[in-house]
């Protein structure tokens, strides 16, 4: 970050005495933790806030970075709303970073060696697997005083560990949950695959309450694909109409692996989502997906990086936006294909349909390749509705708002489409409607 | 008269001001990149030394016995120089190599050059045979007749075109004896703060092209460019204007088509273009500056209601070139365009690309762009289409391919594209590639040399391109790819 940003000042809420009450709490946690805790307060406190000339930021409302005046809740909220009601492995559930529900692993499974536990206890019970995987590979997209800060603060998250040879059908599934007003979260979430393992985990980031509370959230999560393991990680972001938010997603996909990663962004005044995808080993495979509505005055601003280390690797990228009212949406994402990446075959799109004159789409796509044996496209489209796709369906006796709803549902299945679990492909489409009916 | 120093060196490799080694071998690719870096020992009449102050700019101003209004004009750009960052929070951080204080920033000749053709060195000749430039033109281009000689030939043109009322003069002349046409839009497209590079060249411009075409007026022949930076000698901050009354037509190349001679390390000009309701103006450049040169180049036209501007824009010289071509579409119905090649070998870096500021109804852009990688080589496409609020019906069509030929050969794209409101379509994709293969064994299977199979298939990628080209523009071009795809594989 340049030096011409604004001098770190200790953020108001979240001040060096409220860090100081978060680290006792948790003395009974490994020293390792609270050391890097400790660090990574000192870095949150030590990094400026983004400036206008950092290119991780370029088209970003900086202004809308305000962190002061947030509090971390510490009473779980009494009406808790719920987005899981779809088959599922087991469940673990925070109100407000307080553990309020978890459902254990069955027992056939848990005999095998998955862990599916709240951050905390894993740290107490498995801290060498957390400390082996924990930031292991930082995201680095930008956000590193907000990934600081999560550090710092982090008690709500979990940690999946699926080992060798293990396949789990039924999602995992991890729910945050904010009730307040002036509240912060910090959920961090850990999925590690052991070789050949194949399983899935949901996380929904809800907000209780009132849409106009003001929340804070910054989410990390550090996802571990080893050798020939099949992951599929499912992010829905519902926050409050009011919520500043980060989610910062680590992929890492060695030998032979394939991730799956999709996001659906729906809430929050200013949403920003960092993404970087290592494929580290011959064969590795990420498919990073993400789905937007953008409405009101939100913005929402995703962050990409297909890192291409070793050769024979392929990443394929869809990020599509649709934009309402006078929302904005950036996307910025780059390839890189490194020197000895040779027959890497990448290929990245971000596809903007734009529902409304005042929205505004930003797409910035970008590539940086070290190797020429390879296949490596981007595209990026803004476009309205197809005019002849809607004369199409009205002269089959459809009316307007019916075949504009419908061409929207298209625009996103073509995303949604690639989840195997049915269930939660319907899941998601019902949040995704429940946003077109206002 | 300060007795010039660099200049007038033989070209001795510390000559060089920015210290960089334009790599003279070309492990790689086995080109001799070298092969335009020579020099003349030139007695210049108007020396500003080196490093830039106040007294420079007055200096410069003074010789060129100019009015109040451009010495202002000179010393504000230079505190905007001096107040603006280096870009390189998002370029390069080879930008940090230019020591500004080892450059000269006015040169003058006084007197004729009085050379003949065999002064001119060996390899020098044989490049200008193999690109198969005229005898006549060769002369021009090593300098042997840069002056007088070549005077002749351009004042031909300008006697036919000043028929049609068409202004041509330098940016001395032009603001002297035609300040009513060119103040009014000197300045305006790219203002002095644009970026650092601008305001240095608005503080010590000189040479370049000033030129009005009047309502309605069609040039019938291209007007060239290098008959004016040359008759300066040294045009490294030139300024060029050109304006394109209602309905006027007009076709602009410039640069050399031959590798240069120049030992010079900073070439910085700003090309404004104007084209009133309905003009067109075509603006060519072919850029093949010395594998030393630092190529940072402001272009930028202002197209009103239906008219048109074209950029194509050739980059195959110096050691680091940003430029990034634009066209602010003002008018209902303007359309911009930027075709672009670039090729970068050992040593160098091409960012170029381009700018579409939309800002009226109806307003079109298309960008193609495609980039060679080389050796070591390093091609960047870097471009922004802009389309704010308000506006109805705009289009945008960017394509960029890049080609890589060798394993370590680099190539980046960052596009930028922002787009308000539903009534817009707007496009971009890109592709990286190699030579297939299966061309390469077609080709050497009928006989052809696995080089000249590479050189065919490069010249293949870049051929809908070139064929915009004016035809002598295209053949050298088609030749100087050649040149420089020798030896790249094996």
């Amino acid at each position: 970050m340049s030096a011409s940003a604004l001098p770190a000042t200790p953020t108001e809420g979240l001040d060096s005495s409220r860090f100081a009450q978060h680290l006792s709490q948790r003395a009974y946690l490994p020293a390792w933790w609270l050391e890097t805790k400790k660090a990574a307060f000192n870095q949150f406190t030590a990094l400026p806030l983004p400036s206008r000339t950092d290119e991780t930021w370029r088209f970003s409302n900086l202004k809308g970075l305000d962190l002061s005046g947030f509090t971390l809740p510490e009473d779980p909220a009494s009406q808790i709303p719920n987005h899981s009601a779809f088959p599922q492995t087991a469940e673990i559930v925070f109100s407000n970073r307080q553990l309020v529900a978890r459902s254990t692993v069955p027992a056939e499974l848990a005999a095998k060696g998955v862990i599916f536990a709240p951050l905390d206890e894993a740290l107490q019970n498995h801290g060498d697997l957390v400390k082996q995987y924990f930031q292991k590979h930082p995201a680095q997209l930008g956000s590193e005083k907000f990934v600081a800060l999560n550090t710092a603060f982090t008690a709500a998250g979990a940690l999946l560990y699926v080992p060798a040879d293990v396949e789990v059908a039924l999602p995992f599934v991890v729910q945050h949950t904010l009730t307040g007003n002036n509240v912060a979260a910090f959920p961090h979430t850990i999925v590690v695959l052991g070789p050949r393992a194949k399983a899935t985990l949901v996380e929904f980031f809800i907000s209780g309450g009132a849409a106009t509370d003001r929340q804070l959230a910054s989410g990390v999560n550090d996802l571990h694909a080893a050798e020939g393991a099949q992951l599929t990680y499912v992010g829905a972001q519902h926050w409050s109409r009011e919520t500043l938010a980060f989610q910062v997603n680590s992929i890492v996909a060695e030998r032979d692996a394939r991730v799956l990663s999709l996001n659906l962004h729906l809430g929050g005044r200013q949403a920003r989502h960092e993404s970087n995808s290592r494929l580290l080993g011959p064969g590795a495979h990420s498919e990073m997906l993400a789905l937007t509505v953008a409405d009101g005055a939100q913005e929402f601003d995703q962050r990409t990086l297909q890192t291409h280390v070793a050769p024979h690797t392929t990443s394929n990228l869809l990020y599509k936006n649709a934009l309402l009212d006078t929302a904005k949406t950036i996307f910025s994402g780059l390839i890189i294909v490194e020197p000895d990446a040779q027959k890497t075959d990448a290929y990245q799109k971000n596809r903007n349909l734009m529902l409304s004159d005042a929205a505004e789409a930003h797409s910035l796509p970008g590539l940086e390749i070290q190797a020429n044996d390879v296949k490596c496209s981007h595209g990026s489209t803004s476009a309205r509705i197809d005019a002849e796709q809607e004369f199409y369906l009205q002269s089959r006796g459809i009316n307007p708002a019916e075949s504009r709803r419908l061409l929207v549902a298209a625009f996103f299945e073509e995303v949604l489409e690639k989840l195997e679990n049915e269930d939660l492909h319907r899941a998601l489409t019902g949040l995704i409607a429940s946003q077109f009916k206002r | 008269m300060k007795p010039p120093t660099e200049l007038d060196a033989p070209p001795a490799p510390d000559a060089d001001a920015l210290a960089a080694d334009p790599s003279v071998e070309n492990p790689v690719a086995g080109i001799d990149q070298a092969v335009g870096d020579f020099t003349y020992d030139v007695k210049y009449e108007f020396d500003a030394g080196s490093g830039l102050n106040e007294n420079v700019i007055r200096y410069i101003s003074g010789v060129k016995k100019e009015a109040d209004w451009i010495l202002d004009f000179r010393l504000k750009a230079y505190q905007t120089f001096l107040d603006k960052p280096m870009p390189t929070h998002w370029a390069t951080k080879d930008l940090e190599n230019i020591n500004f204080d080892k450059i000269r920033y006015y040169l003058a000749q006084g007197q004729k050059p009085k050379r003949t053709w065999d002064e001119v060195p060996d390899d020098i000749k044989k490049t200008f045979e193999r690109l198969g430039i005229p005898e006549q033109e060769r002369k021009f281009l090593a300098g042997v007749e840069a002056q007088f000689d070549s005077e002749a030939a351009y004042s031909n043109v300008k006697d036919i075109v000043a028929k049609q009322g068409v202004i041509f003069l330098n940016s001395t002349e032009a603001l002297r004896e035609h300040p009513e046409i060119f103040r009014k839009w000197f300045g305006k497209v790219i203002p002095t703060g644009d970026n650092k590079f601008s305001a240095l060249n608005s503080a010590v411009f000189s040479g370049g092209s000033f030129i009005y075409v009047p309502p309605g007026v069609k040039v019938a022949m291209p007007l060239q460019a290098y008959f004016r930076i040359n008759a300066e000698n040294f045009g490294q901050f030139e300024r060029t204007l050109i304006i394109a009354d209602e309905g006027a037509e007009v076709t602009y190349m410039e640069g050399c088509t031959a590798p240069k001679f120049s030992t010079s390390t900073l070439h910085s000009a700003v090309v404004e273009l104007v084209a009133l309701k309905g003009a067109k103006i075509q603006y060519i450049t072919v850029q093949n500056w010395a594998p030393n040169v630092f190529n940072l180049v402001t272009k930028r036209g202002l197209a009103m209601e239906d008219a048109e501007i074209k950029w194509i824009d050739c980059n195959i010289g110096s050691r680091l070139t940003m430029k990034y071509p634009g066209v602010v579409l003002k008018g209902k119905r303007a359309r911009g365009e930027v075709v672009s090649i670039a090729l970068a070998n050992d040593g160098q870096h091409q960012d170029t690309g381009a700018k579409m500021i939309h800002a009226a109804d109806d307003t079109s852009s298309l960008i193609v762009s495609k980039s060679i990688s080389v050796g070591q080589g390093r091609a960047t496409y870097r471009g922004v289409v802009h389309i704010p609020k308000h506006l109805k019906g705009c289009k945008n069509n960017t394509e960029c391919d890049a080609l890589l030929i060798n394993t370590n050969s680099r190539t980046d794209t960052y596009p930028a594209i922002v787009v308000r409101g539903d009534t817009h379509a707007v496009q971009h994709e890109a592709s990286v590639s190699k030579v297939s293969e299966d061309m390469i064994f077609y080709m050497q299977q009928r006989g052809l040399t696995e080089a000249q199979a590479m050189s065919l298939a490069v010249n293949g990628f870049v051929n809908d391109l070139v064929r915009q080209f004016p035809m002598e523009y295209s053949v050298e071009l088609k030749r100087l790819i050649d040149l420089e795809m020798e030896g790249s594989v094996g």
